[in-house]
């Protein structure tokens, strides 16, 4: 018999300075693909991988950021973006990718998948994960 | 003598620009590359590490991590590839904050 974890991923490292951005990526992909109980938060420089409008012509490496949005389709539906890391970086929530998911019981709305919370908030949510995974 | 100084980290992960803009002198120029360049985001807590400071900024770089020169502070250069090579060799030396 199997059993669904609830799955956290923290992502706190900016995307194309390091790898982890895209790793982490891969990993949460994975998880979901195995039908786990999948959630995402992005915290400090972690937010930096959801600004939309990301353009790496001028670098030769790959623009793994339209990848976000196949989140929803893998089921992926629960993203917190906290509050306080976007404020200190002087962004808001409209400087992020529009994610959005299909929630079948409604005729396929189209729901956000992306909720800003207060550092309090996510301290919560991470307390009420099983299993967590860091990057 | 006049120094290019390079900051390529962000700066809310490491003390590299909070160190570099200490040694900063006049004529000196401080170039943002790679994660470094979110400090000249305006209405960011970084930003104001940068006030006085002759700065430029990758183009590339800002175009790969999504930000417009419209949300850039006052006063920032922005430079392509040969701008980059251009300052180098303006400049008597590089020091590279790594």
């Amino acid at each position: 018999m199997s059993t669904t974890k609830k799955f956290m991923y923290v992502n706190r490292k900016a995307p194309y300075g390091t790898i982890y951005a895209w790793e982490a990526l891969e990993v949460v992909l994975i998880g979901a693909a195995f039908e786990q109980d999948v959630t995402l938060a992005f915290v400090d420089d972690g937010i930096y991988q959801l600004i939309g409008g990301q353009d790496t012509s001028g670098l030769e490496m790959k623009n793994f950021s339209p990848t976000y949005s196949a989140l929803g389709d893998y089921d992926v539906k629960k993203i917190y973006v906290e509050k306080e890391s976007l404020e200190e970086r002087g962004l808001s929530i409209d400087d992020l990718q529009h994610l959005t998911w299909e929630d079948e019981d409604e005729d396929y709305a189209e729901k956000d998948s992306i909720q800003v919370v207060t550092r309090a908030e996510m301290a919560d949510l991470f307390a009420d994960s099983d299993v967590m995974f860091n990057f | 003598m006049s120094m290019l100084h390079l900051v390529n980290k962000s700066p809310y992960e490491r003390n590299s620009l909070d160190t570099c803009v200490g040694y900063v002198k006049a004529g000196d120029t401080l170039l943002l590359i790679e994660d470094g360049v979110y400090a000249a985001m305006s209405g960011s807590k970084a930003a104001a590490k940068l006030s006085g400071l002759d700065v430029a900024v990758l183009g590339p770089d800002l175009a790969a991590r999504g930000i417009g020169e419209d949300r850039l502070i006052d006063g920032v250069t922005v430079v392509d590839y040969a701008g980059f090579v251009d300052l180098a060799t303006d400049k008597d030396k590089v020091q590279s904050w790594l």
